[in-house]
């Protein structure tokens, strides 16, 4: 057969699969025209354990699904019989990325359920580390966009700084991905000495890399062609499908909790979250590379406001006997990739009666990824997913 | 918060509400007038943002707990929607038709509380576990530390110790 009569019949492949009664596309895999093909679990262009099902013609993506569940454990359920101060090693697992809005997430929970109220320091602390926690997700996630098109150099630059910020979590918490540092009440320590300028030295670091990472990702012409256009997100989409935070705002929708309700200390610092209307993968790198920008003013701003010394915790039960009444709250925050919620009941027992974690992940991930991969190309999977930030982990908790 | 609680209170049999702060109440509705209730606040009162639909299970009570979480992005408030249905052949109408992203959590409700919504797309496919046979695990009554004792073998390495008996030992082994 001419294989020019065979292209010219395929040639307009937006029109297929064909679409039945029931608005499902018809695939019959033994018409050799469609591939079933799998990106994930183990897929250096996906961001965690999750796999992608594609329905594939030629390398036109014509059907997707979500496969998640690699990381589940249960953890909602494993808090339902753990005291609440137990809960604390579960529950910064639900993102291992950005563990900090978890713990904080929790910690305001039980405090808002029990009625107590967090010193003026302890808030300030608060609000330095959710923002560290953010700048290490930013600096590894906004060249990653660059790694997904295979620009990897600023990726491996980013870690290493990413690495001198994990330094100063490890010198203010212990530990280096993991710190519960936030706990009901407040927090566990003070700054060290001369922690803040260990910080801003970083700081400056991290200055000259936005900067440099200006240069090579956004004005890198293949960066350029393969990221404008691509995988453009409606306005009518936010509502619809739940898109959060850097995604929603690339839409020209303003969706930040730290500014349309403020928590700890957001309220007195200055600050704009930049928005755009392309809404394509490269305004949604271009939106997380302000935050990264954003997030090094506000540690500045945090450092500088904050004061000296004060109460970093304020007085709470015997943790190990400790009944919270019974009620239902729900708190949320602004992660690195949208807003962060957690739902609580209790009964008046030592343990919480339900917990649910809500991600921007668990809409980002199903319904809209799969949608957006629909006549997307094969080697753009992974540029689309990373630019809508999924960390399974809070899919599946 | 009031006023919208009150003028809810007049078109809906409210039975309980809680307003836990100036942005945030819940409010106890039966379960024939969730969906209603849940349309109306998104097409009439602004709360056009789906946050999240969960269960809670009051097992001495025999039913579950579902609320709904909307929130509104023009006055940055959230009201939850909580209504109780039957535990046993649970079953709630579908409210797909309203967010695309409903039709996850309804999935995912099918598949960890056995709460079923009969129309909703995908709702009896697997999403987080894959053949599983047991209860649904996210019930009151599915036993987490038994399943993982009659399913998974010990591995060596794995002994348990008192705390305080075993640091005793280590540090002061004469006294």
């Amino acid at each position: 057969m001419d294989i020019r009569k065979i292209f010219q019949q395929y040639s307009d492949r937006t029109s297929y699969p064909e679409i039945g009664e029931d608005g499902k596309p018809i695939i019959d895999l033994s018409s050799h025209k469609y591939l079933k093909m799998w990106q994930g679990p183990q897929h250096p262009g996906v961001t965690g354990n999750m796999s992608l099902e594609l329905t594939v013609c030629g390398d036109e993506i014509v059907e997707s699904k979500t496969h998640v569940g690699y990381l589940h454990r249960g953890f909602e359920k494993l808090m339902e019989r753990r005291k609440f101060i137990q809960c604390f090693p579960t529950c910064i697992r639900m993102c291992v990325a950005e563990p900090d809005p978890n713990e904080y997430l929790l910690a305001r929970c039980v405090e808002e359920l029990s009625g107590i109220e967090v010193p003026e320091m302890a808030q300030w602390l608060r609000t330095l580390v959710l923002e560290m926690a953010r700048l290490q997700v930013l600096l590894r996630g906004v060249p990653g966009q660059g790694g997904t098109f295979a620009l990897g150099l600023g990726y491996q630059w980013g870690n290493y700084i990413r690495d001198l910020i994990l330094d100063r979590f490890e010198e203010l918490t212990g530990g280096r991905v993991y710190h519960m540092y936030i706990l009901p009440g407040g927090v566990r320590g003070l700054l060290p000495d001369g922690f803040k300028k260990r910080m801003e030295e970083n700081l400056k670091l991290a200055d000259e890399f936005v900067k440099s990472i200006d240069d090579l990702m956004y004005s890198n012409s293949v960066f350029k062609q393969r990221a404008k256009g691509l995988a453009v997100i409606p306005k009518e989409y936010i509502d619809k499908y739940g898109v959060y935070g850097p995604s929603a705002r690339a839409a020209g929708v303003m969706r930040d909790v730290r500014k349309t309700n403020p928590y700890l200390k957001y309220a007195e610092l200055d600050f704009e979250p930049y928005t755009t209307t392309e809404s394509d993968v490269y305004a949604r790198s271009r939106v997380r590379w302000y935050d990264l920008q954003t997030t090094i003013d506000l540690i500045r701003q945090i450092m500088a406001k904050m004061p000296e010394k004060g109460e970093i915790k304020a007085p709470t039960p015997n943790v190990l006997h400790w009944k919270i009444p019974k009620g239902e709250t729900y708190v949320k925050c602004e992660s690195s990739r949208g807003e962060y919620g957690m739902y609580m009941v209790t009964d008046g027992s030592d343990m919480p009666r339900r917990v649910n974690l809500k991600g921007p992940s668990y809409t980002h991930a199903n319904m809209l990824l799969e949608k957006l991969l629909i006549n997307a190309n094969i080697a753009d999977t992974a540029g689309i997913m990373v630019s809508l930030a999924t960390c399974p982990p809070e899919i599946e908790r | 918060m009031q006023k919208i609680i009150q003028d809810i209170e007049s078109r809906y049999s409210v039975s309980e509400k809680e307003i836990r702060r100036n942005n945030l109440c819940f409010l106890t509705i039966p379960k024939n007038q969730a969906i209603s209730l849940v349309t109306y606040l998104r097409d009439y009162q602004g709360y056009s943002a789906f946050t999240l639909l969960t269960a809670v299970d009051w097992i001495e009570e025999g039913h579950f707990q579902l609320t709904y979480l909307l929130n509104n992005p023009t006055n940055y408030t959230e009201i939850g929607v909580r209504t109780m249905i039957e535990r046993d052949h649970a079953t709630m109408e579908s409210a797909h038709h309203l967010w695309e992203s409903m039709q996850t959590y309804q999935r995912e409700l099918k598949e960890m509380f056995g709460i079923d919504f009969p129309g909703s797309p995908r709702v009896d496919e697997d999403f987080i576990l894959e053949g599983w046979t047991d209860i649904p695990p996210y019930r009151r009554d599915f036993d987490t530390k038994k399943y993982a004792e009659e399913t998974y073998f010990p591995r060596p390495g794995r002994e348990t110790n008192d705390p305080a008996e075993y640091m005793k030992s280590k540090l002061f082994p004469n006294d």
